[in-house]
């Protein structure tokens, strides 16, 4: 059931529990108990809203950045980590494997400001040995949605 | 100048989904329930593969059977979801889409114009009647009914029967109904099969659509290979519609048959399909699961808000159609797609258009995602609600 639910909802987080309960073929009550249950498991951690900021009046820049930084003693990446991700303009901080250590998601209203955020605060930190910035110039694709107009239906309308 | 047209063809009737077609085409802004093929496109990696095969020059006639390739992976195939074992040498035949294993299949059988008996339980498909008046047997009906689940039973089988019946068309999970035959409805079935010595041909084309239980296949009942020739394809379960692919296995001396017509009119099923089928084949499992899903969860919700809005309607275990009963509201099938469509623009396909006994009944398709079903179901509700008013 768990995995079933997680499949509709990564797809449409909007949909709501009776619909959800009705599609699955499972009582309501089973489907909320389950939804609730993964929310503190932290297994639902948010539902968020995919948006095609291209589309909007609102400049957005968003960038992808490589770090490399010196692991510290007893604590991994895990610290250098933090102190990253808890910068409200970061987006997203994975650890990779590969050439670099970190990869770093930023977004900032202009180009200034995320070149100003990895100049003056991520460079500067102590363990960061080096970093290499890359702009994302256009999406295609996010979070499995392709952002490109939907195709029309071409199938002929009605058939045997 | 004289009359050359064949008055066996001439006397054929048109489908009914014809006129439909005709008139949703003149027409704009029109939700269509009406589709009889899957919305999602072939999985990529099977595309990809019909792809490469191009960019290899792989354009060139197979042998009439189909590659060896395909029809091993076929046989493989069938013994890992229908546990029936065939020889991929003697008992397959990749055919163009399964509507073509339908014609040679009668064909190769039918003795023509000696009475020949076919059954064809309807509502069903517009192909089986038509082909087997070509094929020169005569076509004999049997209406199957909503209180059986439009199921065959034992009984409407062995009344239709008499000393000229030769074949029984076996058309299931169905299109147009969303019927399906277990296990116990097969084995009742196979017991007056054997006993009347007919043979049967089995349409699974949509077996993986299937939502209670695995699909059970006649051919695998004791006794019931020798005498079924089993069609499917890669149309519905791989969505390959588009591909033209299908096939056939049976009886050796019934496949060599069906290859000489194959052989004659066709020559070979397209290339570049028949490569991107090894691939659906060997890889397309999940694809298969995954699509099956979605139209469970779409089909969920039909019969969920179909039972809100009090249309009676059986449950649909396959395929992906729902067959409701619009009995209540006096208006024939044709009446009421008519004015449905004129109305509210929905475009469904009226019972009548698979069989006479569809009378009363309409054929709507969930292969539309959740998001269009639910706008087509909007209008047809409030459709609905005004025929409700108006027989106050």
């Amino acid at each position: 059931m768990r995995e079933q639910i997680l499949k509709i909802i990564e797809r449409n987080s909007r949909v709501d529990i009776k619909e959800l309960a009705v599609i699955m073929g499972a009582p309501e009550i089973d489907v909320a108990n389950e939804l609730k249950k993964m929310e503190e498991e932290g297994v639902i951690c948010g539902y968020h809203t995919l948006i095609d900021w291209e589309k909007t009046s609102i400049e957005k820049v968003t960038a992808l950045i490589e770090v490399r930084v010196t692991p510290q003693r007893g604590q991994g990446f895990d610290s250098i980590a933090e102190r990253i991700y808890k910068y409200p303009e970061v987006n997203s901080v994975y650890l990779i494997s590969g050439g670099f250590d970190l990869l770093v998601t930023l977004e900032g209203k202009s180009l200034k400001e995320v070149s100003n955020f990895v100049s003056d605060k991520l460079s500067t930190l102590d363990s960061v040995l080096s970093t290499a910035t890359h702009f994302i110039l256009k999406k295609y694709k996010d979070h499995g949605t392709i952002l490109a107009k939907k195709p029309e239906d071409e199938r002929m309308k009605v058939t045997p | 100048m004289r009359d050359f047209l064949a008055k066996q063809v001439v006397d054929l009737k048109p489908s009914g989904i014809r006129k439909f077609f005709d008139i949703v085409s003149e027409m704009d802004d029109v939700v269509s329930l009406g589709v009889g093929e899957p919305d999602f496109d072939t999985p990529w990696h099977i595309r990809d593969e019909g792809i490469y095969s191009l960019e290899k020059g792989r354009t060139f006639y197979t042998s009439n059977s189909g590659l060896k390739e395909l029809r091993v992976e076929i046989c493989n195939y069938l013994k890992r979801k229908c546990k029936v074992e065939y020889d991929p040498l003697h008992e397959v035949i990749i055919t163009v889409g399964g509507s073509e294993a339908i014609d040679i299949g009668l064909r190769a059988v039918i003795n023509p114009g000696v009475g020949e008996e076919v059954l064809i339980p309807q509502p069903s498909y517009v192909s089986y009647e038509p082909c087997a008046i070509l094929a020169g047997a005569k076509p004999v009906v049997i209406n199957l009914k909503e209180e059986n689940e439009f199921r065959l039973t034992a009984e409407e089988l062995r009344d239709a029967i008499t000393d000229k019946t030769k074949v029984l068309v076996l058309p299931f999970p169905n299109n147009p109904t969303g019927a399906i035959m277990e296990r116990k409805d097969l084995e009742a079935i196979a017991e007056v099969i054997i006993e009347h010595d007919l043979l049967v041909m089995s349409d699974e084309i949509y077996s993986e659509l299937s939502y209670n239980g695995e699909h059970v296949s006649i051919a695998s009942l004791p006794g019931m290979k020798e005498r079924t020739i089993l069609i499917n394809g890669f149309s519905k379960a791989f969505a390959m519609t588009g591909w033209r692919l299908g096939y056939a296995c049976g009886p050796k001396e019934i496949l060599e048959q069906m290859t000489k017509i194959h052989q004659f009119a066709i020559m070979c099923a397209p290339t570049t399909s028949q490569y991107a089928a090894v691939e659906a084949l060997k890889n397309g499992d999940e694809d298969v699961a995954e699509m099956r899903e979605a139209y469970n969860q779409r089909r969920r919700y039909l019969v969920h808000t179909f039972k809100e809005m009090g249309l009676k309607c059986f449950e649909p275990y396959g395929a992906f159609y729902i067959f409701p009963s619009i009995q209540e509201f006096g208006l024939t099938s044709d009446e009421f797609a008519t004015r449905l469509l004129m109305e509210e623009k929905v475009a469904v396909v009226p019972g009548t258009a698979f069989g006479d006994c569809g009378e009363g009944f309409l054929r709507i398709s969930y292969a539309y995602s959740l998001e269009d079903l639910k706008i087509a179901i909007e209008r047809l509700k409030r459709f609905i609600e005004k025929l409700r008013a108006e027989k106050k």
